[in-house]
Formats: structure tokens, C-alpha cells, sequence
């Protein structure tokens, strides 16, 4: 690949219902790309969890994929209340997830453990109050 | 088995069968939609009583073969017209996951 290729979705805050729109979005182009459906999977369930993270708890944010040579790296911010214990948050069943969440199967506590089980890398930058930057990475 | 044949059997109904020719190869049963994308993998049937709209995004990431509705869950209609845009294909019944599940203890 000569040049990476970026692709930048805006996460819609409000439409819990249209959750999911950018990581569909992006498992297509990549299938368009010709990734293979493991890679995509991967791709697309790690951005999905994040994307469903920022309608439940950030008011929306942004997505940002970058498609480069041998990895796939997702990035994605957003201006919500922040994370207080990064270690509490990755334990798999820990949510703060409210009950109106739960009742539509969200909220498990499982959506950063998973984006850590699909990605080869993961970074997440929180600050209280200010918001939170996650990084991923896929090689592939 | 394909996800057709498993639609003719009886006390199975279709609620969104655009992909038919898709092949079963596993069989994921959960509630919790971020343990099914957690845990089930692509061409897996996936047993549920889960009838909101993400089901559809779910299935979709997750990529597997068909959902199916256990215990007689119904579905609104903008969800089987996302599903069907979507290429997404749900059946429903009204037994039980495990009685479902059972359907597919010889024909794996």
C-alpha cells in the first residue's frame, strides 16, 4: 500500500438506536479493500464496542481509522466524563452502565475487555472531566 | 447445514432470509450482546431471546450465520426490514435455547 488510507466517522451521541453506523461503515470498506473476514471481524467488533461506549457514556465522539501497511489503527476520542480507574474499567463484568443500558443487552461490562481480546494493541488515555482517547491497533 | 434448510424445518419461522445459502458450522447461545461478540465466532448460529435493533449490528460485526429467536420472540418490523437490508438472516421459535440447540446436535 503506497499510502495509508483514513477513513473519520462521527459518533451520533444521541441515536442509541443507530449505534453501530461507523463500524459497519468501516467493515465494509474494508471488505472492499479485500481484508480477510477475521481481520475485518476484529476490526469491526473492537470499534463497535468502543462506538457503543461513547453513546452510553461520552454523548458521542469521534472515530478515526487509518488503514497503512500491515495494520489497521483505530482511534477514538471523545469529550465524555473520562475514566476514573483504567484498571477497575478493563476487568472483565465491571460497568457503570446504567439499567435503561442493560435491558437492551449492553452493559455487561464487557466492551473494553473485548476491544483489548480483538485488537493487537491498546491504549487508553482518560483524564476526569475532560474526556478519553483510545488507540487500537490490528495487524493483520 | 445451511441456514435454508434449518428454516424448512418444522417449527421454524423466517423473519429475514437474505442469505439462505449461508452455512451453519457452530452454535453461540447469550443474551448479553457484548459476550456474543466476545465469544461466538463467524458462521455460528446464535440462539437469543435479545429483540432490540442491535441485534442486527451484532450479527452483522459478528458475522454470524443467523440469529434465532428462542421462545417465541417477536420482532418489530423496523428491525426485520434492517435485517433484511442488511443481509441479515433471523429466524424465529418458539422453544427454548436448549431444545433449539438440539436441533443441531446430528447435523454438525
Amino acid at each position: 500500500m503506497a499510502e495509508a488510507l483514513t477513513f473519520h466517522y462521527d459518533v451520533d451521541g444521541e441515536n442509541f438506536t443507530s449505534a453501530g453506523q461507523a463500524s459497519v461503515q468501516v467493515k465494509k470498506n474494508l471488505r472492499q479493500l479485500g481484508f480477510d473476514p477475521e481481520t475485518i471481524r476484529r476490526v469491526s467488533i473492537a470499534m463497535y464496542e468502543g462506538e457503543i461506549n461513547m453513546v452510553i457514556h461520552a454523548g458521542g465522539g469521534t472515530a478515526d481509522v487509518t488503514v497503512d501497511d500491515g495494520c489497521i489503527e483505530i482511534i477514538l476520542s471523545d469529550t465524555g466524563p473520562g475514566i476514573a480507574n483504567i484498571e477497575q474499567a478493563m476487568q472483565e463484568g465491571f460497568s457503570t452502565a446504567p439499567d435503561n443500558i442493560r435491558t437492551l443487552g449492553f452493559g455487561a461490562g464487557m466492551g473494553l475487555p473485548n476491544m483489548k481480546r480483538y485488537t493487537d494493541y491498546m491504549h487508553i488515555d482518560s483524564v476526569v472531566g475532560e474526556g478519553t482517547t483510545i488507540t487500537m491497533k490490528v495487524n493483520y | 447445514m445451511k441456514v435454508n434448510e434449518l428454516a424448512s424445518l418444522e417449527g421454524f419461522s423466517t423473519l429475514s432470509l437474505p442469505d439462505g445459502e449461508r452455512e451453519i458450522c457452530g452454535v453461540y447461545i447469550g443474551d448479553l450482546l457484548s459476550w456474543v461478540m466476545g465469544r461466538a465466532k463467524a458462521d455460528d448460529a446464535w440462539i437469543t431471546i435479545m429483540s432490540n435493533i442491535n441485534i442486527v449490528a451484532v450479527a452483522s460485526l459478528a458475522d454470524v450465520a443467523c440469529i434465532i429467536l428462542a421462545e417465541g420472540v417477536q420482532l418489530e418490523r423496523a428491525v426485520i426490514e434492517t435485517a433484511q437490508a442488511k443481509g441479515i438472516n433471523i429466524l424465529s421459535c418458539s422453544l427454548p435455547a436448549f431444545e433449539i440447540s438440539k436441533t443441531f446436535f446430528e447435523k454438525l
